[in-house]
């Protein structure tokens, strides 16, 4: 009982002198400015119901826009009206059977290197995390390893495997029991050996990307799943990699793009995926530009709908960490054309 | 049973009104409360502390603890920040393991095997086991962010203890309707407030129909205005005949709902007992300027007594 008196009392105290001077400062400017700023009136709802919100207008915005516009149309001029970037040519090649296929190589490339990396880059990830130093260094040394050493000498010495082991044997040690027993330069192809060298190159990065994700979940989360004894393969996977990913994806998603034209390395070993592809058709017809732009604008195409999935994707894990989702582009479209009848409505 | 009628009360919507008339009376019997946990025999676990010490590198958190709880006894332990209460707590589910001591519940001595003078430390599956049977309510929630209410009292039965999906969610529901949260099974912890972010970290905590719970500082991250909600849904389960252990600032709902109050202060125990004794009439100079303080402090001290 003693206690509430005291908060009471002391709580009044604080009051007094912070209501005094807050009357004093409040009072000066009634007085001196006119009588009706003080208060709003009476209004009545119907004159409550009449009032309308006008939209700020921003006349920077609108200059800015035209000026940009007017830039962007001439280049889009520039493009269209320049007979050297040869159009005719692009449009020609653009669908041929030799370029389909090279895409579909690059394609291919990208997923399998891609599965590589970041299939090893999350075991990497999680070894290096773990407590045991002896794992933690195999991963640290491997991402050491492959980070230092430029793509192309991965590449070139994955290809020329044959020339420092003339073959692969694997079997079970001391006995003669044999598995597989094969020459190295029938095994690695150049397919072979561009997914190994940019799966493990890719790997090496996607290890330190994962392990960053990880790192930026909670703590406490962690410890609440251990305190409910949930397995700790369950802990990784459900309830830290889910959160790790809204910090993983962006960063993943420049890494696979990145990798969608890191292939076009790969034509050192005479791979015919697009770019070599490309290559092999500028060197016959000499035209290089437009058949440099046919490869171009096919990598525009794959990095656009990388990036569509790459908002979707986002959007997903991003569930639980935004109070409401954005509406998707289609759902904000559909709003829109669904709304406007409404105010049509209301204006007529 | 008064605070989680009023608990409930706070919906507006009258169809929940009939059910939220219905619940305290099952509250109040603790096999209703609890559906299907009376299966598992008696509730409240045997809380043992024997010796126990730790420290973090040269700082010495606890010096010496020893404590019993009985089963289904609630016990609140107060202190100054610093007191190595919250330390204490998490020690019992060993997410902080001891430099020295024992600690067991039931008998069985948690994160090791005792065998004769040996502790052999236990592999975190068994660990994780033991955990299943203490449940932990944290001060920040720790509610899983990218999951729902009803996916976070899912989470642990099916993925600690095995349990079917179905099996699950119906017990979920249950829970959610206990801590009065019944609609927002589907929302996500961001989508609450702390209040109730706290209930659903006290639903989770019963999905596995722990013997002991244990709370560190629930409500000590919440608004002033939203703290009675979550002691209304601790009092409730305090007659459940789980074993509660409680680290707390509130000294009132201590003296209202604990059967027993520790005092600690720089890592030991200063004084326990009955509330009546330890809060109304502390005979150490600690304890009284410590309670002094506090009450003091917190405007909910007075407040939180009215509704009993």
């Amino acid at each position: 009982m003693t206690s509430s008196v005291v908060t009471h009392d002391t709580a009044r105290r604080a009051d007094a002198p912070g209501a005094a001077s807050g009357t004093d400062i409040m009072s000066c400017p009634p007085e001196t400015g006119p009588e009706d700023r003080a208060s709003l009136g009476p209004i009545s709802d119907e004159e409550l119901s009449r009032l309308r919100v006008v939209p700020a207008r921003h006349p920077g915005r609108i200059v800015l826009a035209v000026l940009v516009g007017l830039l962007a149309a001439a280049v889009l001029w520039s493009f269209v009206t320049n007979p050297r970037w040869e159009w005719g040519v692009v449009a020609q090649w653009f669908f041929a059977e030799s370029i389909i296929r090279g895409l579909l190589e690059t394609l291919k490339l990208t997923v399998l290197a891609g599965a590589v990396g970041f299939g090893l880059g999350l075991v990497l990830a999680l070894m290096r995390l773990s407590n045991s130093s002896l794992i933690s260094s195999v991963s640290w040394t491997f991402s050491w390893i492959f980070r230092s050493t430029p793509l192309l000498v991965q590449l070139l010495l994955w290809y020329n495997l044959g020339y420092l082991y003339e073959s692969i044997t694997l079997g079970i040690p001391l006995t003669d029991v044999t598995f597989v027993d094969a020459r190295t330069s029938d095994l690695m192809t150049p397919m072979i050996a561009a997914v190994l060298g940019l799966g493990l190159h890719q790997a090496a990065y996607a290890a330190e990307l994962i392990r960053g994700g990880i790192l930026s979940v909670d703590q406490g989360q962690i410890e609440a799943a251990s305190a409910l004894g949930i397995p700790a393969r369950d802990r990784s996977l459900r309830i830290v990699l889910p959160q790790a990913m809204r910090a993983i994806l962006p960063t993943a998603f420049n890494e696979i793009i990145g990798l969608v034209k890191g292939t076009s390395i790969v034509y050192v070993l005479a791979h015919a995926e697009l770019f070599f592809t490309v290559q092999l058709i500028y060197g016959r017809t000499q035209q290089v530009l437009p058949m440099l732009l046919v490869a171009t604008v096919w990598y525009v195409v794959i990095t656009s709908l990388l990036s569509i999935g790459q908002y979707y994707i986002e959007r997903h894990y991003s569930k639980g960490a935004v109070r409401t989702l954005p509406p998707t582009p289609l759902q904000r479209l559909r709003a829109r054309l669904g709304r406007r009848p409404v105010t049509a409505g209301a204006a007529a | 049973m008064s605070p989680l009628t009023s608990l409930l009360r706070r919906r507006s919507a009258d169809g929940t009104q009939s059910t939220a008339d219905a619940r305290p009376a099952d509250a109040t019997s603790p096999s209703a409360a609890l559906p299907s946990s009376s299966a598992d025999g008696p509730r409240g676990g045997l809380v043992e502390i024997r010796g126990v010490h730790k420290s973090f590198g040269d700082l010495e958190v606890l010096r010496g603890i020893d404590l019993t709880i009985a089963p289904g006894e609630v016990t609140a332990i107060l202190g100054p920040s610093g007191s190595g209460k919250s330390t204490l707590l998490r020690s019992i589910n060993h997410l902080e393991p001891v430099t020295s001591g024992l600690i067991s519940v039931d008998g069985e001595v948690i994160g090791y095997r005792r065998d004769g003078d040996l502790l052999h430390e236990l592999r975190e599956p068994e660990v994780l086991r033991q955990r299943t049977a203490i449940g932990m309510v944290f001060q920040s929630f720790n509610l899983f962010a990218h999951m729902t209410a009803l996916e976070n009292i899912t989470e642990a039965p099916r993925r600690a203890l095995g349990v079917k999906r179905t099996e699950a969610e119906a017990h979920a529901r249950e829970l959610l309707a206990l801590v009065g949260l019944s609609e927002k099974a589907g929302a996500y912890p961001r989508q609450l407030s702390g209040g109730q972010q706290q209930r659903v970290a006290i639903a989770r905590a019963l999905a596995l129909r722990p013997k002991v719970l244990l709370f560190d500082e629930p409500t000590s991250a919440l608004d002033p205005e939203l703290v009675d909600e979550v002691l209304a849904v601790i009092r409730s389960l305090a007659s459940a005949g789980t074993t509660l252990v409680i680290v707390t600032h509130e000294i009132s709902f201590a003296r209202d709902v604990a059967d027993t109050v520790v005092f600690m202060d720089q890592g030991r125990i200063v004084e326990q007992g009955p509330p009546a004794q330890v809060i109304d009439s502390p005979t150490h100079e600690r304890t009284r300027s410590f309670l002094q303080r506090v009450r003091t402090d917190s405007p909910t001290a007075t407040t939180s007594e009215d509704p009993s």
